[in-house]
C-alpha cells in the first residue's frame, strides 16, 4: 500500500481519539466502572453481612447447645441430689424408727419390769395381809384348839401358793 | 428501548450522510473499455482496496463507478481550501484539474498536488511527481471509518452508562447487560493482571477506548459494503498513532525504577550495565513499534488473503473457481472475525503490559 498524505489520517486520528477518549471517559467509562465497583462492593458487603449473620447464628446455636447441656447437667445433678436426699431420709427414718422402736421396747420392758415389781410388791403385801389374816385366824383357832389351829395353818399355807 | 433508539439514531446518521452528500455517479465509458482490454492485475486491485482514498468506493455497476464523495480539506499557500472529492471525477492520473481559490489542483495516485504551469504533473525519472503539494487534511475513507467507529462507540457506550441508572445504579439494563462482560473482561483480564490492583484504575479509560476502537475498526473492515469496509486498522498510520499514544502514556507513567532499569539495570556487573542501557533504550521504541506493525500486518494480511482468493476467479478467468474462492474466503472471513477481536485484545494487553512495566514497584532490593 502507498502511504499518501500521512498528515490527514494522523491529524484526524489524534483529534478523534482524544475527543472520543474524553467523551467516553466522562460519559461512559467512569459511570460504568463506578457503577460496577459500587455493585461489587455492595455484593461484597452483602456477602460479608451474610457471613457475619451465619457466624452469629452459629454462635447462638452453640450458646443454645451449651445452655441445654448445662441445663441437662443441672437437672441430672438435681436428680442425683434428690435421690441422695431421699436415700438419706429413708436411711434416717429407718434408723430413727429402729432407735425409737428399741427405745419403746426398752421402755416396755422397763414398764413390764416395774409392773412386775409393783405386782410382786402388791403380792407380797397381799401375801402379808393374807398371812396376817391367816395368822389372825390361826391365832383365833389356836386359841381354841391347838391341834386344829396347826392343821388350819398348814391347810391355809397349802392353799396359798406363791405363784 | 435503548437498542431501539440506538438503531434509530444510527439510521438517522446514515440518512443524514446520504441525503446531504448524495451519491455521485460517474460514467467512465472510456476507462471501462480500457479496463476490459487490460490484463487483470491482482496486485493493483488488492493494493487499491487496502489503501486509503479520497472517496468511498461503493460499487461498480455496468462500468459506472459509484462512489461516496468525501470532503477534501487542503491547507494551501493561500489558506484553507475545501471541496468534495467528486470534483476530481474519479481522476487519479493527474489529468483533471480542479480550480479553487485561484489555485489548480491535480490528483495522482490519491495524492493531491498543485498543478504545474501546464495544468498537469511533472514526473521525474522514477515516475514520481515533482510538484509541490498542499497539506492535506481530507476526510479520507479511513478518516471516515474512524468517525463512524467513534460515533458508533459513543452510541453504544453512553447508553450503556445510562442503562446503569435505570437499573438503580447497580444492575445494567438492555445494552449494558451486553457490554458489561466486555468491559469487565478488559478490567479483569487485561488491566488488573498487567498493571496491578493498585494502579489499573487510571488507565482503564484508555485501555477500554483503545480496545473497542480497534475491535470496531477491525470489524468494519470485514463488512464488505458501504458505509463500512473502510479498514482503519490496516492503515499503518492509524496503528502508528495508537502505538504512539501507548508509548507516550508508558513513558509518562514510568517511575524511578522503570528508568532505573533502563539506564542502570540493577543486579548485573557495571560493564553489562553500560551495554544494557542502549539496548533497553532501543527497547522503549521497539515495543510500540512492534505494536504498530503487529496490528497493521495482521489485519492487512487477512484482507490481502481474502482479496487474493477472490482474485483467483479473475486470474483463472473462469467462474468454476468461485466455489473454492468463496469457500476459502468465507473461512478466512470467519477467521478474521476472530483475529479482529484477538488483535484488539493483543494490542490492549500489550499496552497494559508496557504500562504495567513502567509503573511496577519491584520488591527485590
Amino acid at each position: 500500500m502507498n502511504i499518501t498524505h500521512p498528515e490527514s489520517l494522523i491529524f484526524w486520528t489524534v483529534i478523534v481519539f482524544v475527543v472520543l477518549f474524553i467523551l467516553l471517559r466522562k460519559f461512559a467509562w467512569k459511570p460504568i466502572l463506578s457503577a460496577v465497583n459500587n455493585r461489587e462492593s455492595k455484593i461484597e458487603e452483602a456477602l460479608e453481612a451474610a457471613k457475619k449473620a451465619r457466624e452469629e447464628m452459629e454462635n447462638l446455636q452453640a450458646d443454645n447447645e451449651k445452655m441445654l447441656a448445662e441445663a441437662r447437667a443441672e437437672r441430672d445433678a438435681m436428680l442425683k441430689e434428690a435421690r441422695e436426699i431421699k436415700d438419706k431420709i429413708i436411711a434416717d427414718a429407718k434408723e430413727a424408727a429402729a432407735t425409737q422402736g428399741a427405745a419403746i421396747l426398752e421402755q416396755a420392758k422397763a414398764e413390764i419390769e416395774s409392773e412386775k415389781k409393783s405386782a410382786l410388791v402388791e403380792l407380797k403385801t397381799e401375801v402379808a395381809n393374807i398371812s396376817l389374816e391367816i395368822a389372825q385366824k390361826v391365832v383365833k383357832e389356836e386359841l381354841s384348839d391347838e391341834a386344829k389351829q396347826l392343821k388350819q395353818v398348814e391347810k391355809m399355807l397349802n392353799e396359798v401358793t406363791l405363784n | 428501548m435503548i437498542a431501539k433508539t440506538t438503531i434509530k439514531r444510527t439510521l438517522l446518521l446514515f440518512l443524514m450522510f446520504t441525503s446531504i452528500l448524495g451519491f455521485s455517479q460517474e460514467h467512465h465509458e472510456a476507462e471501462k473499455k480500457a479496463d476490459t482490454e487490460e490484463e487483470f492485475d491482482a496486485t493493483e486491485l488488492i493494493m487499491h482496496h487496502i489503501s486509503d482514498a479520497h472517496e468511498f468506493h461503493v460499487a461498480d455497476i455496468n462500468g459506472e463507478s459509484i462512489s461516496f464523495p468525501l470532503p477534501v480539506i487542503l491547507w494551501t499557500d493561500n489558506g484553507l481550501v475545501t471541496f468534495m472529492s467528486s470534483e476530481f471525477h474519479h481522476d487519479n492520473t493527474g489529468e483533471h484539474v480542479v480550480e479553487k481559490n485561484g489555485m489548480k489542483f491535480v490528483r495522482l495516485h490519491e495524492e493531491i498536488y498543485y498543478a504545474n504551469k501546464h495544468g498537469g504533473i511533472t514526473l521525474n525519472e522514477e515516475h514520481h511527481a515533482e510538484n509541490r503539494r498542499p497539506l492535506n487534511f481530507s476526510i479520507t475513507k479511513n478518516v471516515f471509518s474512524l468517525f463512524l467507529a467513534a460515533a458508533l462507540m459513543l452510541l453504544i457506550f453512553i447508553p450503556t452508562a445510562r442503562s446503569y441508572k435505570k437499573g438503580n445504579g447497580v444492575m445494567p439494563k438492555g445494552i449494558g447487560r451486553f457490554m458489561e462482560p466486555l468491559i469487565l473482561f478488559v478490567r479483569d483480564d487485561i488491566a488488573k493482571p498487567n498493571i496491578g490492583e493498585k494502579k489499573y484504575k487510571a488507565y482503564m479509560p484508555y485501555l477500554l477506548t483503545v480496545f473497542f476502537l480497534i475491535w470496531i475498526g477491525n470489524i468494519f473492515g470485514l463488512i464488505p459494503f458501504f458505509p463500512f469496509s473502510g479498514t482503519l486498522t490496516n492503515d499503518i498510520l492509524f496503528t502508528g498513532v495508537m502505538a504512539a499514544i501507548t508509548f507516550l502514556i508508558t513513558q509518562f507513567s514510568g517511575n524511578k525504577e522503570y528508568w532505573g532499569h533502563i539506564f542502570w539495570m540493577p543486579g548485573i556487573p557495571v560493564p553489562m550495565k553500560i551495554i544494557m542501557a542502549p539496548i533497553e533504550l532501543i527497547g522503549i521504541f521497539t515495543k510500540p513499534f512492534a505494536l504498530m506493525i503487529r496490528l497493521f500486518a495482521n489485519i492487512t494480511a487477512g484482507h490481502i488473503i481474502i482479496l487474493s482468493l477472490f482474485s483467483l476467479i479473475f486470474i483463472f478467468g473462469t467462474a468454476w473457481v468461485s466455489p473454492v474462492s468463496v469457500g476459502f474466503a468465507l473461512f478466512m472471513n470467519v477467521l478474521e472475525l476472530l483475529v479482529a477481536a484477538l488483535q484488539a485484545y493483543v494490542f490492549t494487553l500489550l499496552s497494559a503490559l508496557f504500562i504495567g512495566q513502567a509503573v511496577a514497584e519491584h520488591d527485590h532490593h
